[in-house]
């Protein structure tokens, strides 16, 4: 029996003949490598997933606290690298974020030590090492955000690269998991077009460029209306892809439950959007400071378009190994005339 | 741990400890770069002006309409903040209003003038910048002080000047700056106290004024002839009036501003 921690070109069920089919399996049994359980190991890959989100929610507070430059030099924090400042205004908020950040980079570097130690799956080892690499390339662009005095393509990369970090932390939280590496995939194949996984792909594409265009908002380099006019697209795109997975795939519980999530976050990140553009487009262009309404909207938007991505990755990830895109058989004509046999 | 594993950390490592190297040494660019002054522009010599015929422009600004009541400050995440809680956005004392920047835009061609040897002062008490609206000539100095038991930052966001960003604790000196290039209503904030605000004029000709509580304001010693007025107010935009000043005449230019539509 192979182990479900394996790649999807290893899983042995395809469309083709039963003789291929078993072929197939014999072959990717000898090649599997057994991937093992470790709780200790996927507790941990939990614990900096959450820390992520936690560094997240700390930059979107200086953000909308408009905090940012509030500590003037990087790397250190008014020269030294961890001695507190005068806990006031802006410095409380940006100096938590860096030193949330500082513990957090130290955690990637954790788990990508522990996942090379104790991992066989080559893959996942570099995935762990690409975690690391893309949490140095996000200080390094938080750190260029200060000392460039926050230019907005440099601020929206910052925000951006944060969440895609967060992705690949909840992806390799989810790929440790007893689940992921114990269970045998429940597979179903996907006939219709677009296909699932497609559409997947598609809504993972949108938020993209929903999070550069809400970025690129937020750090003044653009207006307002093209974030609100994507978010169109996004509430379409994603609502097909959770109808489609939760309408045909209910039976796949690893496909519905991320569906059915994605699609409670997008009903709240919209009304978190609506609340936003309220407190701080429509009545806080004239605020002479930060309120509590607008940070708390904003914070919140931040926080919960970031969970929506990386359920939507989840989700993709998902369909990737539980409902595979089916080709039609494309079998040579010859072979399929039996007269000419 | 393999063979390739061990490596693959050892070259992990190296380039990170490179990498916070690098960002070291950034910092430490930035920070001598932040301490020199910023270059001033070889200055033509000035163009010399008869004190005897100069003239004198002087008026008042009135606001037309109720005016907005002030925004409240929030002042609570620094308790040594115990300044007046009123934003200074527009400011309006039975019809005169404060704080708009009156300058010579145009009619005085291609003369030069001396750029004055002191420094103009920006205080910072209460959390507030004093004063408001400040206006000071290209190249002229610009002391900052901290009058505050906490620390500032000073971050002007110019368009046409270099921008910068400097933290200031409590008692220590003062900041001298310049700003090489024209530009009015510069912003300035900071970022610890994200209320206070305040808007640096920079011009290339010493005839400018801002308008006191009273919204009045005196323009001397200008040369005779025909000028643009400009009068700019943060909130409430730019007007502009033509005058003609004849030889040692005292001219009275008055201005008023309507509520801006939001």
């Amino acid at each position: 029996m192979f182990k479900s921690g394996l790649g999807r070109s290893e899983r042995p069920a395809t469309l083709k003949g039963e003789d291929s089919r078993l072929r197939l399996s014999k072959e990717h049994v000898l090649k599997a490598i057994p991937a093992t359980y470790n709780r200790a190991h996927h507790t941990f890959a939990v614990f900096v997933a959450c820390a992520t989100f936690v560094v997240i929610t700390a930059g979107a507070l200086v953000t909308s606290n408009d905090a940012g430059l509030s500590v003037p030099d990087w790397p250190t924090s008014f020269g030294y690298l961890v001695k507190v400042p005068h806990f006031v205004g802006g410095v409380r908020y940006e100096w938590s974020h860096r030193m949330v950040a500082g513990t957090l980079v130290s955690l990637t570097l954790a788990i990508a030590i522990w996942t090379l130690l104790v991992e066989k799956r080559r893959w996942l080892r570099w995935l762990a090492v690409g975690a690391f690499w893309t949490v140095i390339a996000q200080a390094i662009l938080g750190g260029l955000t200060v000392l460039f005095f926050q230019p907005p393509a440099v601020s929206t990369a910052h925000a951006t690269v944060a969440q895609t970090f967060f992705c690949i932390a909840v992806a390799i939280a989810l790929f440790t998991g007893r689940k992921w590496v114990e269970e045998q995939p429940q597979v179903e194949f996907d006939h219709r077009r677009p296909s699932l996984m497609t559409l997947t792909w598609l809504s993972i594409f949108v938020l993209y460029v929903q999070l550069i265009l809400g970025g690129m908002f937020r750090h003044h380099g653009m207006s307002w209306w093209p974030h609100v006019l994507n978010a169109v697209i996004v509430s379409f795109v994603l609502s097909w892809t959770a109808i489609r997975a939760i309408s045909v795939y209910s039976n796949v519980d690893a496909v519905r439950r991320p569906a059915i999530i994605m699609l409670s976050l997008l009903i709240a990140q919209l009304c978190l959007g609506f609340t936003a553009f309220l407190t701080r487009v429509a009545w806080g262009t004239s605020a002479v400071q930060p309120e509590l309404p607008m940070v708390a909207a904003t914070v919140a938007h931040v926080a919960v378009g970031a969970l929506l991505l990386a359920t939507t990755v989840v989700l993709a990830i998902q369909v990737w190994r539980h409902v595979p895109v089916a080709f039609a058989e494309r079998v040579p004509q010859a072979r399929q005339d039996v007269s000419a046999a | 741990m393999n063979k390739k594993n061990g490596f693959r950390l050892f070259v992990s490592a190296l380039a990170f400890s490179g990498l916070l190297l690098t960002a070291a040494c950034t910092k430490n660019t930035e920070q001598s770069n932040n301490t020199k002054e910023e270059k001033q522009a070889e200055a033509p010599p000035a163009t010399p002006i008869d004190p005897a015929t100069v003239a004198t422009v002087k008026g008042s600004v009135k606001f037309d309409g109720a005016a907005p009541k002030p925004s409240k400050i929030d002042m609570s995440q620094d308790p040594a903040c115990k300044g007046s809680n009123e934003s200074e956005n527009v400011v309006v004392s039975g019809g005169d209003l404060a704080n708009v920047f009156v300058y010579v835009k145009d009619g005085l061609g291609n003369r030069a003038f001396d750029v004055p040897k002191d420094a103009v002062v920006l205080d910072q008490s209460g959390c507030k910048y004093h004063p408001h609206v400040l206006g000071v000539m290209a190249g002229q100095t610009v002391q900052i002080k901290n009058d505050d038991q906490t620390t500032h930052n000073i971050h002007p966001t110019p368009k046409d000047n270099r921008e910068w960003n400097e933290s200031q604790p409590p008692s220590s000196p003062a900041i001298e700056k310049n700003f090489a290039r024209e530009e009015v209503m510069l912003p300035v904030k900071c970022n610890q106290h994200p209320w206070m605000k305040m808007y640096v004029s920079v011009v290339k000709s010493p005839f400018y004024a801002v308008t006191d509580k009273s919204g009045k304001y005196e323009i001397k010693g200008l040369p005779p002839g025909d000028y643009t007025i400009a009068f700019v107010h943060e909130k409430l935009g730019e007007q502009d009036q033509k005058v003609t000043v004849a030889p040692k005449e005292t001219k009275t230019v008055d201005q008023s501003f309507k509520a801006a539509v939001e």
